[in-house]
């Protein structure tokens, strides 16, 4: 396992210059916090909805490269998208990221260097977890509420 | 034994191994020590020839079982300084800080009283009194850092001064900023606010690197574990005075912790095996009293005199990284082999990648320390820890490691 494996060219590229990365979000419809007290990570999603779409989503937080480059990744390939595209978008991710080939390569932009993480067991929560508070986002957005903090336990 | 390491490292098969044509350098053994073949001997000698359960046979097979287990006692006690009796095999240090905390604590602490800990403490050493107190109603204080990172004594008596502290549990060596207690003092100021207060201490990082003496501590329970002081996993003790344990109910109850048995109660086994329920963990004593062997005839003053100088060489090659940062006291005399450090915008976990790549293994994370994490103002923090099969040549690539992590990740 090398590190070239991990640390894609273009990760480490999100990881030293972020897109959408904010600590406020104007006329934001839902925040939410994840956290993975593991390894002390920590994720503030903001989300704007309009029209039913992901009009605007910046994240802030803490953590290793691998967690923060692909919320940055994952920014850039649901921004716009319908909210039911963004939850079957997370969920691509999601399958690679436990070994299956990725059925929206294309449609993951970026998200489709982390594939070589799923080769780091211990890696895959950290690639995971700006995903995984997406999809919350979005169903606490639906559900009607507009903040939800989460912490995940592995 | 000559303290040789190179010769030492040859005693532990892990240490042999290479991880991709790197040497693997192991530096966290304030996680886990590596463990000897005289170790392995011991319990594969119990499988293999002795295979019996303890306590009850009157054949041969179960009384060498029997020496073996309660030789191990007898051993471990040596090694501590303390009376056999008040030696308690437990599965960990964890199940040892609990048996404290169910069999006295949750019986003896309720509302007006109070518990005092420290912000520096393990979970193991913080969760079942906190937990105890949220079911009891009981106060938990805490004793604050200095700026160098050692307990704050002036706060301490101020936090003892009216009395009510009747149970205090410190860590004798603390397990991210390698701070070494005054463990002693701080019984004697808890006894001098409160006679009766009842004094624990989690020694899990002190005794498999320092000279210990139970009884020069003064004080009436100490948590240990045996796979940090080259034992096996699954072994650990509640060292306590007999008295203590005597005067306390059991916290686990079933086979062989007791004297007689009717349909509708029991009464208890004598102590330490009141508190010993079921079969123990048989091979796992025999592998601790070979460890236990091991650092005798290797002298705790001598494994002490060698960490603390290896310790100062790690501290220093660390603090002449650009933009590292290290945690804990710098004066030796205060402080044992277990680093923190952080790399200015390299996350830990990425730093612990890094040198994974190239054999070197340190921990990442919050140690098990989520509150004294916030007192430092961090997340996570990466640690290297020594132990008396680590030398000078370990810290070079650590140093290289770190130094390739920084230009990997430089923003």
């Amino acid at each position: 396992m090398s590190m070239e494996d991990l640390y894609q060219e273009i990760i480490l590229d999100h990881y030293r210059k972020p897109k959408n990365r904010a600590p406020a979000l104007d006329n934001e419809d839902v925040h939410v916090h994840h956290s993975n007290p593991l390894c002390g990570d920590e994720m503030d999603l903001r989300v704007r909805v309009v029209d039913g779409n992901l009009d605007a989503v910046v994240f802030d937080g803490e953590g290793c490269s691998i967690s923060q480059a692909s919320a940055s990744a994952m920014t850039q390939a649901v921004i716009g998208r319908e909210l039911k595209d963004g939850l079957e978008l997370a969920e691509d991710f999601r399958l690679m990221m436990h070994g299956d080939e990725p059925s929206r390569a294309d449609d993951l932009l970026d998200g489709v260097a982390f594939q070589g993480v799923s080769k780091f067991p211990v890696r895959v929560k950290c690639a995971l977890l700006g995903w995984m508070a997406l999809r919350d986002a979005i169903e606490t957005y639906q559900s009607g509420a507009s903040a939800h903090s989460v912490t995940h336990d592995d | 034994m000559p303290f040789d390491v190179p010769t030492l490292r040859k005693e532990f098969p892990t240490l042999q191994r290479d991880l991709d044509g790197h040497r693997l350098i192991y530096l966290d053994s304030a996680a886990s020590s590596q463990t000897p073949v005289a170790v392995l001997d011991a319990m594969d000698r119990y499988y293999r020839w002795s295979r019996s359960n303890v306590h009850r046979g009157v054949y041969q097979l179960a009384e060498e079982a029997t020496d073996l287990y309660e030789g191990a006692r007898t051993k471990l006690a040596t090694f501590v300084d303390a009376d056999p009796r008040g030696i308690v095999f437990t599965k960990n240090a964890t199940e040892a800080c609990n048996l404290i905390a169910y069999s006295w604590v949750r019986r003896n602490l309720g509302p007006g009283d109070a518990l005092l800990t420290t912000v520096m403490e393990h979970h193991a050493n913080l969760v079942p009194f906190t937990y105890a107190a949220k079911d009891l109603g009981f106060e938990v204080r805490h004793i604050t850092l200095t700026d160098d990172g050692q307990l704050d004594l002036d706060a301490a008596r101020d936090l003892l001064a009216d009395g009510r502290v009747r149970f205090v549990a410190v860590s004798h060596v603390s397990n991210v900023l390698g701070t070494i207690n005054d463990v002693a003092t701080i019984a004697d100021m808890a006894r001098a606010a409160n006679p009766g207060a009842i004094i624990h201490a989690d020694g899990t990082q002190a005794v498999p690197h320092l000279p210990v003496s139970f009884r020069d501590l003064g004080i009436d329970s100490y948590a240990i574990t045996g796979h940090k002081m080259l034992g096996p996993t699954g072994i650990g003790a509640l060292i306590a005075r007999p008295e203590l344990l005597d005067s306390m109910e059991p916290f686990l109850s079933g086979g062989d912790m007791i004297r007689d048995v009717t349909l509708d109660g029991a009464t208890w086994n004598d102590i330490p095996h009141k508190f010993e329920a079921g079969t123990p963990m048989i091979a796992e004593a025999a592998g601790l009293g070979a460890a236990v062997d091991m650092l005798t005839e290797l002298g705790m003053d001598q494994i002490r005199a060698h960490e603390r100088e290896l310790t100062g060489q790690l501290i220093d090659a660390l603090a002449g990284i650009n933009d590292v940062t290290v945690h804990g006291p710098r004066d030796l005399d205060v402080r044992g082999g277990a680093v923190s450090f952080e790399v200015a915008g390299v996350h830990p976990h990425d730093v612990g990648a890094m040198l994974s790549s190239t054999g070197v293994c340190v921990r990442v994370g919050h140690h098990c320390c989520k509150p004294l994490m916030k007192c430092l103002g961090s997340n996570a923090t990466a640690r290297a820890s020594v132990h008396v099969y680590n030398d000078a040549d370990d810290l070079p690539p650590l140093v290289e490691g770190i130094e390739a992590a920084r230009s990997f990740f430089a923003r």
